[in-house]
Protein backbone atom coordinates (compact mmCIF):
# COMPACT_ATOMS: atom_id res chain seq x y z
CA UNK A 1 0.00 0.00 0.00
CA UNK A 2 2.65 2.33 1.16
CA UNK A 3 2.22 5.84 2.62
CA UNK A 4 3.84 9.18 0.78
CA UNK A 5 3.72 12.90 2.25
CA UNK A 6 5.44 16.24 1.65
CA UNK A 7 5.66 19.61 3.14
CA UNK A 8 6.72 22.67 2.00
CA UNK A 9 6.91 26.01 3.80
CA UNK A 10 6.83 29.13 1.69
CA UNK A 11 9.01 31.69 1.81
CA UNK A 12 10.90 29.91 5.07
CA UNK A 13 12.34 27.61 6.83
CA UNK A 14 9.85 25.50 9.20
CA UNK A 15 10.62 22.66 11.57
CA UNK A 16 10.90 19.94 8.62
CA UNK A 17 12.40 17.43 10.34
CA UNK A 18 9.17 17.08 12.86
CA UNK A 19 6.50 17.84 10.61
CA UNK A 20 7.62 14.62 8.49
CA UNK A 21 8.08 12.79 11.80
CA UNK A 22 4.86 13.59 12.20
CA UNK A 23 3.08 12.95 9.11
CA UNK A 24 4.85 10.07 8.50
CA UNK A 25 4.19 8.20 11.38
CA UNK A 26 0.84 9.14 11.06
CA UNK A 27 0.69 6.48 8.18
CA UNK A 28 2.56 3.97 9.63
CA UNK A 29 -0.42 1.89 9.17
CA UNK A 30 -0.02 2.38 5.17
CA UNK A 31 3.69 0.84 5.44
CA UNK A 32 5.20 -0.73 8.44
CA UNK A 33 8.86 -2.28 6.68
CA UNK A 34 10.85 1.08 5.74
CA UNK A 35 10.33 5.06 6.08
CA UNK A 36 12.54 7.71 4.35
CA UNK A 37 12.73 11.53 4.71
CA UNK A 38 14.27 13.64 1.95
CA UNK A 39 14.44 17.03 4.08
CA UNK A 40 15.94 19.96 2.33
CA UNK A 41 18.33 22.58 4.78
CA UNK A 42 19.63 25.77 3.68
CA UNK A 43 21.21 25.17 0.00
CA UNK A 44 24.84 26.25 0.24
CA UNK A 45 26.10 26.13 -3.00
CA UNK A 46 29.55 25.79 -2.18
CA UNK A 47 29.06 22.54 -0.53
CA UNK A 48 28.33 19.23 -1.08
CA UNK A 49 26.09 17.26 1.54
CA UNK A 50 26.40 13.40 0.83
CA UNK A 51 24.78 10.60 2.89
CA UNK A 52 25.75 7.03 2.37
CA UNK A 53 25.72 3.89 3.60
CA UNK A 54 28.51 1.31 3.19
CA UNK A 55 25.96 -1.61 4.28
CA UNK A 56 22.42 -3.17 4.90
CA UNK A 57 21.10 -2.92 8.03
CA UNK A 58 20.63 -7.15 7.91
CA UNK A 59 24.53 -7.42 6.82
CA UNK A 60 25.47 -6.54 10.58
CA UNK A 61 23.99 -10.13 11.57
CA UNK A 62 25.94 -11.90 9.05
CA UNK A 63 29.59 -13.22 9.67
CA UNK A 64 32.35 -12.12 11.48
CA UNK A 65 33.93 -9.49 9.67
CA UNK A 66 30.85 -7.39 8.87
CA UNK A 67 32.71 -4.14 11.01
CA UNK A 68 35.97 -4.67 9.52
CA UNK A 69 34.00 -4.58 6.46
CA UNK A 70 32.69 -1.63 6.97
CA UNK A 71 35.75 -0.06 8.22
CA UNK A 72 37.47 -0.47 5.12
CA UNK A 73 34.63 0.38 2.79
CA UNK A 74 34.33 3.80 4.56
CA UNK A 75 38.32 4.03 4.55
CA UNK A 76 37.60 3.35 0.53
CA UNK A 77 35.47 6.11 -0.09
CA UNK A 78 37.71 8.80 2.31
CA UNK A 79 40.64 7.64 -0.28
CA UNK A 80 38.59 7.96 -3.16
CA UNK A 81 37.23 11.41 -2.36
CA UNK A 82 40.53 12.22 -1.46
CA UNK A 83 41.92 10.86 -5.14
CA UNK A 84 39.20 13.02 -6.79
CA UNK A 85 39.92 16.34 -5.00
CA UNK A 86 36.96 16.34 -2.78
CA UNK A 87 38.51 18.40 0.63
CA UNK A 88 35.91 16.50 3.45
CA UNK A 89 35.13 19.53 6.36
CA UNK A 90 32.29 17.67 8.49
CA UNK A 91 31.68 13.43 9.27
CA UNK A 92 29.27 12.60 11.04
CA UNK A 93 28.35 8.64 11.63
CA UNK A 94 24.89 8.73 12.02
CA UNK A 95 24.51 4.30 12.33
CA UNK A 96 26.99 1.67 11.87
CA UNK A 97 26.86 1.73 8.59
CA UNK A 98 25.24 5.06 7.71
CA UNK A 99 27.42 8.47 7.21
CA UNK A 100 26.84 12.23 6.18
CA UNK A 101 29.72 13.86 4.82
CA UNK A 102 29.72 17.92 3.87
CA UNK A 103 32.62 18.52 1.33
CA UNK A 104 33.72 20.77 -1.26
CA UNK A 105 33.95 19.61 -4.52
CA UNK A 106 33.94 21.43 -7.77
CA UNK A 107 34.45 18.17 -10.29
CA UNK A 108 32.39 15.70 -12.35
CA UNK A 109 29.41 14.75 -9.59
CA UNK A 110 28.77 11.69 -11.60
CA UNK A 111 32.17 10.21 -12.03
CA UNK A 112 32.22 10.98 -8.01
CA UNK A 113 29.15 8.81 -7.77
CA UNK A 114 29.85 6.68 -9.82
CA UNK A 115 33.37 6.26 -8.40
CA UNK A 116 32.14 6.23 -5.28
CA UNK A 117 29.45 3.74 -5.44
CA UNK A 118 32.04 0.94 -7.34
CA UNK A 119 32.91 0.13 -3.38
CA UNK A 120 30.87 -2.97 -3.45
CA UNK A 121 28.35 -2.65 -0.66
CA UNK A 122 28.55 1.51 -0.43
CA UNK A 123 25.82 3.15 -1.78
CA UNK A 124 25.02 7.17 -2.20
CA UNK A 125 21.77 7.93 -0.67
CA UNK A 126 21.48 11.83 -1.78
CA UNK A 127 23.73 14.17 -2.49
CA UNK A 128 23.24 17.95 -3.30
CA UNK A 129 23.51 21.47 -1.67
CA UNK A 130 20.42 21.09 0.03
CA UNK A 131 19.25 17.48 0.17
CA UNK A 132 19.38 15.21 3.15
CA UNK A 133 18.12 11.80 2.29
CA UNK A 134 17.27 9.59 5.35
CA UNK A 135 16.20 6.01 5.03
CA UNK A 136 16.08 2.74 7.49
CA UNK A 137 14.31 0.02 8.22
CA UNK A 138 10.90 0.27 10.85
CA UNK A 139 8.44 3.35 11.10
CA UNK A 140 9.15 7.25 11.21
CA UNK A 141 9.47 7.77 14.51
CA UNK A 142 12.28 4.92 14.78
CA UNK A 143 14.40 6.41 11.59
CA UNK A 144 13.52 9.73 12.94
CA UNK A 145 15.18 9.19 16.24
CA UNK A 146 17.96 7.28 15.42
CA UNK A 147 19.44 9.57 12.69
CA UNK A 148 17.95 12.83 14.78
CA UNK A 149 16.07 14.28 12.49
CA UNK A 150 13.57 15.94 15.12
CA UNK A 151 15.65 19.15 14.92
CA UNK A 152 16.12 19.39 11.23
CA UNK A 153 15.17 22.95 10.18
CA UNK A 154 14.32 23.49 6.29
CA UNK A 155 12.41 24.77 3.61
CA UNK A 156 10.70 21.42 2.25
CA UNK A 157 10.61 17.37 2.63
CA UNK A 158 9.21 14.69 1.51
CA UNK A 159 8.63 11.31 2.79
CA UNK A 160 7.83 7.24 2.54
CA UNK A 161 6.21 4.92 4.75
CA UNK A 162 6.94 1.44 2.89
CA UNK A 163 5.16 -1.92 2.65
CA UNK A 164 7.07 -3.87 0.54
CA UNK A 165 5.24 -5.73 -2.23
CA UNK A 166 7.58 -6.08 -4.83
CA UNK A 167 10.73 -5.73 -3.59
CA UNK A 168 13.17 -6.68 -0.66
CA UNK A 169 12.52 -4.96 2.75
CA UNK A 170 15.90 -3.02 2.87
CA UNK A 171 17.49 -0.09 2.72
CA UNK A 172 17.88 -0.51 -1.13
CA UNK A 173 14.37 -0.39 -1.15
CA UNK A 174 13.24 1.90 0.74
CA UNK A 175 12.11 5.47 -0.57
CA UNK A 176 12.80 8.17 -1.01
CA UNK A 177 14.93 7.45 -3.65
CA UNK A 178 17.74 10.12 -4.95
CA UNK A 179 17.75 11.18 -9.00
CA UNK A 180 21.48 9.73 -9.32
CA UNK A 181 23.61 11.53 -10.31
CA UNK A 182 21.75 15.17 -10.29
CA UNK A 183 22.05 17.14 -6.99
CA UNK A 184 18.86 17.98 -4.81
CA UNK A 185 16.37 15.68 -6.22
CA UNK A 186 14.52 13.31 -4.92
CA UNK A 187 11.09 10.97 -5.48
CA UNK A 188 8.86 9.30 -3.46
CA UNK A 189 6.19 6.97 -4.78
CA UNK A 190 2.62 4.61 -3.98
CA UNK A 191 1.76 2.37 -6.58
CA UNK A 192 3.12 0.44 -9.20
CA UNK A 193 4.46 0.67 -12.67
CA UNK A 194 3.90 -1.93 -15.03
CA UNK A 195 5.92 -1.29 -18.01
CA UNK A 196 8.98 -1.31 -15.96
CA UNK A 197 11.28 -3.28 -16.96
CA UNK A 198 11.27 -1.57 -20.54
CA UNK A 199 11.48 2.00 -19.41
CA UNK A 200 14.48 0.75 -17.14
CA UNK A 201 16.26 -1.02 -19.95
CA UNK A 202 16.07 2.57 -22.26
CA UNK A 203 17.41 4.28 -19.12
CA UNK A 204 20.01 2.05 -18.86
CA UNK A 205 21.10 2.54 -22.74
CA UNK A 206 21.49 6.03 -21.77
CA UNK A 207 23.93 5.80 -19.03
CA UNK A 208 21.71 5.52 -16.19
CA UNK A 209 22.39 3.04 -13.07
CA UNK A 210 19.76 1.59 -10.44
CA UNK A 211 20.78 0.10 -7.20
CA UNK A 212 17.72 -1.69 -7.10
CA UNK A 213 14.74 -3.41 -8.51
CA UNK A 214 11.81 -1.26 -7.08
CA UNK A 215 9.88 0.81 -9.58
CA UNK A 216 9.95 3.80 -7.73
CA UNK A 217 13.65 4.67 -8.08
CA UNK A 218 12.58 4.22 -12.20
CA UNK A 219 10.38 7.59 -11.69
CA UNK A 220 13.88 9.44 -9.86
CA UNK A 221 15.59 8.44 -12.20
CA UNK A 222 13.22 9.32 -15.67
CA UNK A 223 13.24 12.64 -13.87
CA UNK A 224 16.61 13.85 -13.35
CA UNK A 225 16.95 12.18 -17.33
CA UNK A 226 14.63 14.17 -18.70
CA UNK A 227 15.50 17.53 -16.63
CA UNK A 228 18.82 16.77 -18.16
CA UNK A 229 17.49 16.85 -21.22
CA UNK A 230 16.11 20.36 -21.12
CA UNK A 231 12.46 20.00 -19.46
CA UNK A 232 11.86 21.67 -16.34
CA UNK A 233 10.39 19.92 -13.33
CA UNK A 234 6.55 20.55 -14.55
CA UNK A 235 7.37 19.57 -17.95
CA UNK A 236 8.98 16.27 -16.99
CA UNK A 237 6.14 15.09 -14.50
CA UNK A 238 3.45 16.14 -17.12
CA UNK A 239 5.49 13.68 -19.77
CA UNK A 240 5.78 11.46 -16.96
CA UNK A 241 2.17 10.57 -16.88
CA UNK A 242 1.78 9.55 -20.30
CA UNK A 243 4.75 7.74 -20.47
CA UNK A 244 4.16 5.31 -17.29
CA UNK A 245 2.17 2.63 -17.54
CA UNK A 246 0.14 1.91 -14.70
CA UNK A 247 -1.58 3.44 -11.00
CA UNK A 248 0.74 5.56 -9.17
CA UNK A 249 0.82 8.69 -7.18
CA UNK A 250 4.51 10.67 -7.12
CA UNK A 251 6.28 13.16 -4.92
CA UNK A 252 9.34 14.49 -6.54
CA UNK A 253 11.34 17.71 -4.44
CA UNK A 254 14.31 19.54 -5.46
CA UNK A 255 16.01 22.12 -4.11
CA UNK A 256 14.05 24.84 -4.56
CA UNK A 257 10.14 22.91 -5.07
CA UNK A 258 7.98 20.38 -4.24
CA UNK A 259 5.73 18.45 -7.32
CA UNK A 260 2.88 15.55 -7.52
CA UNK A 261 1.94 13.56 -9.97
CA UNK A 262 -1.28 11.53 -10.21
CA UNK A 263 -1.77 8.81 -12.95
CA UNK A 264 -4.93 9.00 -15.38
CA UNK A 265 -7.14 6.97 -13.70
CA UNK A 266 -6.29 8.83 -9.87
CA UNK A 267 -6.33 5.20 -8.21
CA UNK A 268 -4.17 6.15 -5.29
CA UNK A 269 -5.07 8.75 -3.02
CA UNK A 270 -3.75 12.11 -2.74
CA UNK A 271 -5.33 14.81 -0.62
CA UNK A 272 -4.19 18.48 -0.58
CA UNK A 273 -3.92 21.30 2.32
CA UNK A 274 -2.37 24.69 0.36
CA UNK A 275 -2.46 27.76 2.30
CA UNK A 276 -0.01 31.03 1.69
CA UNK A 277 2.00 29.83 4.21
CA UNK A 278 2.41 26.10 3.80
CA UNK A 279 1.16 23.40 1.43
CA UNK A 280 0.72 19.79 2.63
CA UNK A 281 0.43 16.69 0.78
CA UNK A 282 -0.24 13.18 2.05
CA UNK A 283 -1.80 9.72 1.48
CA UNK A 284 -4.58 10.29 4.25
CA UNK A 285 -5.65 13.61 5.33
CA UNK A 286 -4.88 11.56 8.96
CA UNK A 287 -1.67 12.75 8.13
CA UNK A 288 -1.67 16.31 7.41
CA UNK A 289 -3.79 16.57 10.68
CA UNK A 290 -0.69 15.44 12.89
CA UNK A 291 0.55 18.95 11.91
CA UNK A 292 -2.63 21.35 11.82
CA UNK A 293 -5.18 19.73 14.04
CA UNK A 294 -7.43 22.91 13.57
CA UNK A 295 -10.36 22.22 10.81
CA UNK A 296 -8.80 23.10 7.89
CA UNK A 297 -9.93 22.81 4.01
CA UNK A 298 -8.31 19.72 1.72
CA UNK A 299 -8.74 18.22 -1.27
CA UNK A 300 -7.98 15.71 -3.94
CA UNK A 301 -6.39 16.20 -6.36
CA UNK A 302 -7.71 14.86 -10.03
CA UNK A 303 -6.75 12.45 -12.49
CA UNK A 304 -4.04 13.15 -14.59
CA UNK A 305 -2.84 16.09 -12.31
CA UNK A 306 0.44 17.79 -12.21
CA UNK A 307 1.16 20.40 -9.49
CA UNK A 308 4.39 22.10 -8.72
CA UNK A 309 5.21 24.82 -5.97
CA UNK A 310 8.16 26.89 -5.03
CA UNK A 311 9.49 27.06 -1.18
CA UNK B 1 -52.90 12.90 -23.84
CA UNK B 2 -54.78 11.88 -20.35
CA UNK B 3 -52.85 12.55 -17.35
CA UNK B 4 -50.59 10.12 -16.08
CA UNK B 5 -50.97 8.81 -12.58
CA UNK B 6 -48.13 8.67 -9.89
CA UNK B 7 -47.45 4.77 -10.36
CA UNK B 8 -46.96 5.80 -14.71
CA UNK B 9 -44.95 8.90 -13.72
CA UNK B 10 -42.44 6.58 -11.61
CA UNK B 11 -42.76 3.90 -13.78
CA UNK B 12 -41.90 6.17 -16.83
CA UNK B 13 -38.97 7.59 -14.72
CA UNK B 14 -37.73 4.45 -13.75
CA UNK B 15 -38.84 5.37 -10.38
CA UNK B 16 -40.02 1.61 -9.74
CA UNK B 17 -36.90 0.37 -10.10
CA UNK B 18 -35.81 1.84 -6.41
CA UNK B 19 -37.74 -0.66 -4.94
CA UNK B 20 -34.24 -2.51 -5.50
CA UNK B 21 -32.54 0.00 -3.14
CA UNK B 22 -31.83 -0.31 0.40
CA UNK B 23 -34.54 -2.08 2.92
CA UNK B 24 -36.62 1.15 4.20
CA UNK B 25 -37.09 2.13 0.61
CA UNK B 26 -38.50 -1.09 -0.25
CA UNK B 27 -41.90 0.89 1.72
CA UNK B 28 -43.65 3.44 1.04
CA UNK B 29 -43.38 5.87 4.13
CA UNK B 30 -45.97 6.37 6.21
CA UNK B 31 -46.48 7.22 9.68
CA UNK B 32 -48.29 4.67 10.95
CA UNK B 33 -45.26 2.08 9.28
CA UNK B 34 -42.66 3.41 11.00
CA UNK B 35 -41.96 0.07 12.25
CA UNK B 36 -41.23 -0.65 9.20
CA UNK B 37 -38.40 1.23 9.36
CA UNK B 38 -36.53 -0.04 12.20
CA UNK B 39 -33.68 -2.90 12.24
CA UNK B 40 -34.67 -5.49 14.46
CA UNK B 41 -31.75 -4.41 17.05
CA UNK B 42 -32.57 -1.04 16.23
CA UNK B 43 -32.52 1.39 19.52
CA UNK B 44 -35.78 3.24 20.49
CA UNK B 45 -34.18 6.85 20.29
CA UNK B 46 -35.06 10.51 20.94
CA UNK B 47 -34.10 12.83 18.68
CA UNK B 48 -34.74 15.85 21.52
CA UNK B 49 -32.39 13.77 23.85
CA UNK B 50 -28.45 14.85 22.61
CA UNK B 51 -25.45 13.82 23.49
CA UNK B 52 -21.80 15.85 22.86
CA UNK B 53 -18.52 14.29 22.92
CA UNK B 54 -14.72 15.16 22.15
CA UNK B 55 -12.54 12.46 20.34
CA UNK B 56 -9.37 14.07 20.00
CA UNK B 57 -8.23 11.64 22.48
CA UNK B 58 -10.30 8.48 20.95
CA UNK B 59 -9.25 6.04 18.59
CA UNK B 60 -11.84 5.09 16.06
CA UNK B 61 -13.19 2.10 17.31
CA UNK B 62 -13.49 3.91 20.71
CA UNK B 63 -15.92 6.68 18.91
CA UNK B 64 -17.69 4.07 17.30
CA UNK B 65 -18.66 2.28 20.49
CA UNK B 66 -19.13 5.62 22.42
CA UNK B 67 -21.99 6.04 19.86
CA UNK B 68 -23.85 2.72 19.67
CA UNK B 69 -23.38 3.30 23.67
CA UNK B 70 -24.98 6.74 23.39
CA UNK B 71 -27.88 5.00 21.34
CA UNK B 72 -28.43 2.45 23.82
CA UNK B 73 -29.10 5.02 26.49
CA UNK B 74 -31.84 6.53 24.14
CA UNK B 75 -30.04 9.43 22.62
CA UNK B 76 -31.83 10.39 18.85
CA UNK B 77 -28.95 13.54 18.28
CA UNK B 78 -25.22 12.36 18.72
CA UNK B 79 -22.66 15.49 18.28
CA UNK B 80 -19.06 14.21 17.80
CA UNK B 81 -16.63 17.03 18.02
CA UNK B 82 -13.05 17.03 16.65
CA UNK B 83 -13.12 13.77 14.47
CA UNK B 84 -9.91 14.55 13.25
CA UNK B 85 -10.18 12.59 9.90
CA UNK B 86 -9.76 8.89 11.55
CA UNK B 87 -11.05 6.15 9.54
CA UNK B 88 -14.21 4.72 9.42
CA UNK B 89 -16.10 6.80 11.71
CA UNK B 90 -19.72 6.42 12.10
CA UNK B 91 -20.48 3.16 9.92
CA UNK B 92 -22.49 0.45 10.38
CA UNK B 93 -25.22 2.25 12.24
CA UNK B 94 -28.49 0.55 11.17
CA UNK B 95 -30.82 3.49 13.78
CA UNK B 96 -32.93 6.41 13.02
CA UNK B 97 -30.58 8.85 14.36
CA UNK B 98 -29.28 12.47 13.71
CA UNK B 99 -25.63 12.30 13.83
CA UNK B 100 -23.59 15.34 13.22
CA UNK B 101 -19.56 15.13 12.89
CA UNK B 102 -18.28 18.63 13.41
CA UNK B 103 -14.80 18.49 11.52
CA UNK B 104 -13.56 15.47 8.90
CA UNK B 105 -13.83 12.30 8.37
CA UNK B 106 -11.13 9.84 6.89
CA UNK B 107 -11.74 6.79 4.71
CA UNK B 108 -14.86 4.73 4.90
CA UNK B 109 -17.00 7.09 6.69
CA UNK B 110 -20.42 6.14 7.74
CA UNK B 111 -20.43 2.79 5.55
CA UNK B 112 -22.76 0.39 5.73
CA UNK B 113 -25.38 2.85 6.97
CA UNK B 114 -29.26 2.03 6.92
CA UNK B 115 -30.96 4.83 8.42
CA UNK B 116 -29.75 7.54 10.45
CA UNK B 117 -29.24 11.09 8.84
CA UNK B 118 -25.58 12.30 8.88
CA UNK B 119 -24.05 15.61 8.78
CA UNK B 120 -20.49 16.20 8.24
CA UNK B 121 -19.25 19.96 8.50
CA UNK B 122 -15.91 19.24 7.16
CA UNK B 123 -14.49 17.09 4.62
CA UNK B 124 -14.52 13.37 4.02
CA UNK B 125 -11.43 10.69 2.72
CA UNK B 126 -11.94 7.88 0.42
CA UNK B 127 -15.09 5.16 -0.10
CA UNK B 128 -17.74 7.86 2.39
CA UNK B 129 -20.82 5.42 2.48
CA UNK B 130 -20.04 2.82 0.96
CA UNK B 131 -23.01 0.41 0.41
CA UNK B 132 -25.19 2.90 2.35
CA UNK B 133 -28.83 1.31 2.18
CA UNK B 134 -30.92 4.57 3.71
CA UNK B 135 -30.73 7.95 5.43
CA UNK B 136 -29.03 10.97 4.02
CA UNK B 137 -25.34 11.78 4.60
CA UNK B 138 -24.63 15.45 3.69
CA UNK B 139 -21.12 16.92 3.73
CA UNK B 140 -20.27 20.74 3.50
CA UNK B 141 -16.84 20.55 2.00
CA UNK B 142 -15.18 18.34 -0.56
CA UNK B 143 -15.02 14.52 -0.68
CA UNK B 144 -12.29 11.82 -1.81
CA UNK B 145 -13.09 8.92 -4.95
CA UNK B 146 -15.31 6.60 -4.68
CA UNK B 147 -18.22 8.86 -2.72
CA UNK B 148 -21.04 6.52 -2.71
CA UNK B 149 -19.43 3.27 -3.52
CA UNK B 150 -22.07 0.69 -4.10
CA UNK B 151 -24.87 2.23 -1.98
CA UNK B 152 -28.20 0.77 -2.66
CA UNK B 153 -30.50 3.94 -1.18
CA UNK B 154 -30.59 7.23 0.44
CA UNK B 155 -29.51 10.80 -0.05
CA UNK B 156 -25.58 11.09 -0.48
CA UNK B 157 -25.01 14.64 -0.59
CA UNK B 158 -21.51 16.67 -1.01
CA UNK B 159 -21.94 20.30 -1.53
CA UNK B 160 -17.80 20.60 -2.96
CA UNK B 161 -15.56 18.90 -5.03
CA UNK B 162 -15.64 14.91 -5.37
CA UNK B 163 -12.97 12.28 -6.30
CA UNK B 164 -13.01 9.87 -9.31
CA UNK B 165 -15.04 6.84 -9.55
CA UNK B 166 -18.12 8.88 -7.16
CA UNK B 167 -21.20 5.68 -7.26
CA UNK B 168 -18.89 3.23 -8.93
CA UNK B 169 -21.11 0.15 -8.46
CA UNK B 170 -24.17 2.03 -7.36
CA UNK B 171 -27.11 0.10 -7.15
CA UNK B 172 -29.99 2.78 -5.87
CA UNK B 173 -30.79 5.54 -4.02
CA UNK B 174 -29.37 9.22 -4.76
CA UNK B 175 -25.80 10.97 -4.67
CA UNK B 176 -25.71 14.79 -5.28
CA UNK B 177 -22.13 16.92 -5.93
CA UNK B 178 -22.40 20.20 -5.58
CA UNK B 179 -19.19 20.54 -7.26
CA UNK B 180 -17.10 18.64 -9.80
CA UNK B 181 -16.06 15.33 -9.77
CA UNK B 182 -13.35 12.89 -11.02
CA UNK B 183 -13.03 10.39 -14.03
CA UNK B 184 -15.21 7.70 -13.90
CA UNK B 185 -17.97 8.87 -12.18
CA UNK B 186 -21.02 6.60 -12.55
CA UNK B 187 -18.60 3.31 -13.39
CA UNK B 188 -20.99 0.16 -13.64
CA UNK B 189 -23.70 1.81 -12.22
CA UNK B 190 -26.92 0.12 -11.96
CA UNK B 191 -29.28 1.90 -10.56
CA UNK B 192 -30.27 5.19 -9.14
CA UNK B 193 -29.65 8.46 -9.80
CA UNK B 194 -26.64 10.62 -10.01
CA UNK B 195 -26.31 14.93 -9.97
CA UNK B 196 -23.35 16.23 -10.83
CA UNK B 197 -23.80 20.35 -10.92
CA UNK B 198 -20.13 20.87 -11.79
CA UNK B 199 -18.24 19.48 -14.22
CA UNK B 200 -17.69 15.79 -14.73
CA UNK B 201 -14.62 13.91 -15.00
CA UNK B 202 -13.87 11.62 -17.93
CA UNK B 203 -15.90 8.53 -19.26
CA UNK B 204 -18.39 9.41 -17.08
CA UNK B 205 -20.99 6.51 -17.03
CA UNK B 206 -18.30 4.15 -18.17
CA UNK B 207 -20.22 0.89 -18.58
CA UNK B 208 -23.64 1.95 -16.80
CA UNK B 209 -25.76 -1.27 -16.56
CA UNK B 210 -28.95 1.68 -16.05
CA UNK B 211 -29.44 4.38 -13.47
CA UNK B 212 -29.73 8.01 -14.55
CA UNK B 213 -26.64 10.63 -14.23
CA UNK B 214 -27.16 14.63 -14.63
CA UNK B 215 -24.73 17.33 -14.84
CA UNK B 216 -24.92 20.74 -14.55
CA UNK B 217 -21.57 21.65 -15.94
CA UNK B 218 -19.29 20.01 -18.62
CA UNK B 219 -18.37 16.53 -19.01
CA UNK B 220 -14.99 15.45 -20.19
CA UNK B 221 -16.14 12.84 -22.29
CA UNK B 222 -18.83 10.02 -21.70
CA UNK B 223 -17.72 6.10 -21.19
CA UNK B 224 -18.03 3.13 -23.25
CA UNK B 225 -21.80 2.93 -23.37
CA UNK B 226 -23.13 5.89 -21.69
CA UNK B 227 -25.53 8.26 -24.18
CA UNK B 228 -27.06 11.20 -23.74
CA UNK B 229 -30.97 10.85 -22.93
CA UNK B 230 -33.66 13.64 -23.29
CA UNK B 231 -34.92 15.53 -20.07
CA UNK B 232 -38.11 15.73 -18.90
CA UNK B 233 -40.52 17.34 -17.35
CA UNK B 234 -40.05 14.68 -14.58
CA UNK B 235 -36.72 14.95 -14.89
CA UNK B 236 -36.58 18.60 -13.85
CA UNK B 237 -39.48 18.50 -11.24
CA UNK B 238 -37.17 15.71 -9.26
CA UNK B 239 -33.97 17.42 -9.35
CA UNK B 240 -35.30 20.68 -8.47
CA UNK B 241 -37.68 19.11 -5.44
CA UNK B 242 -34.12 17.47 -4.52
CA UNK B 243 -32.13 19.76 -5.15
CA UNK B 244 -33.98 22.14 -2.76
CA UNK B 245 -34.24 20.06 -0.02
CA UNK B 246 -30.46 20.30 0.12
CA UNK B 247 -30.07 23.95 -0.53
CA UNK B 248 -28.73 23.59 -3.92
CA UNK B 249 -29.51 24.43 -7.38
CA UNK B 250 -28.42 23.55 -11.05
CA UNK B 251 -25.87 26.08 -12.72
CA UNK B 252 -28.40 26.97 -15.52
CA UNK B 253 -31.46 25.36 -14.13
CA UNK B 254 -32.64 21.99 -14.02
CA UNK B 255 -33.43 21.76 -17.54
CA UNK B 256 -30.66 22.40 -18.90
CA UNK B 257 -28.82 20.00 -17.25
CA UNK B 258 -27.18 16.85 -19.22
CA UNK B 259 -29.09 13.55 -18.97
CA UNK B 260 -26.79 10.54 -19.18
CA UNK B 261 -28.43 7.08 -19.25
CA UNK B 262 -26.96 3.58 -20.52
CA UNK B 263 -27.16 2.56 -24.14
CA UNK B 264 -27.56 -0.98 -23.08
CA UNK B 265 -25.39 -2.08 -26.20
CA UNK B 266 -23.15 -3.75 -23.54
CA UNK B 267 -24.06 -6.81 -22.14
CA UNK B 268 -26.78 -5.76 -19.71
CA UNK B 269 -28.78 -7.08 -16.35
CA UNK B 270 -31.95 -6.68 -19.02
CA UNK B 271 -30.92 -9.55 -20.50
CA UNK B 272 -31.55 -11.24 -17.26
CA UNK B 273 -34.91 -13.39 -16.68
CA UNK B 274 -36.51 -11.58 -13.44
CA UNK B 275 -35.76 -14.19 -10.90
CA UNK B 276 -32.21 -14.16 -12.21
CA UNK B 277 -31.94 -10.28 -11.78
CA UNK B 278 -33.54 -10.62 -8.46
CA UNK B 279 -30.91 -12.98 -7.39
CA UNK B 280 -27.97 -10.55 -8.99
CA UNK B 281 -29.36 -7.37 -7.36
Amino acid sequence: MCGIAGLIHRGRSGDIGREMTSMLQALKHRGPDSAGFALYGKPDPDRQIMRFKVAEQEDLAKGFKIHQQMRDRKATVDARLAELGATVEQEDQATEYAYRYIFKFDGDLKRLADYLEDIEDVEILSLGHALELVKDLGDAGRVSEQYGLGAFQGTHGIGHTRMATESDVDIRSAHPYWAYPFNDVAVVHNGQLTNYWGSRRALERRGHRFMSDCDSELIAVYVADRIARGDDLEAAMKRSIHEFDGVFTYLVATSDSLGMAKDVMAAKPMVLYESDEIIALASEEVAIRSVFPHEIDTFDPYEGEVRVWQS
Amino acid sequence: MAELSREQESHRMGMHTEQLAGRSQQIFFAPEEAENFASPDAFDVDFNKRGEFDVTEMTQNQINLKIRELMSQGYGTIVVQNPGAKHSLGVGILNRLQLYFEGSLGYFGCGLIDGPNVRISGRVGWSCAENMLSGTVVIEKNAGSTFGAAIRGGDLVCKGDVGSRTGIDMKGGSIIVGGRTGAFSGFMMQRGRMVILGDAGKNLGDSMYDGTIYVGGKIANLGVDAVEGEITDLDVRWLERKLAIYGLEAPDGARNMTKIVSGKKLWNYDNLEPMEKKMVL
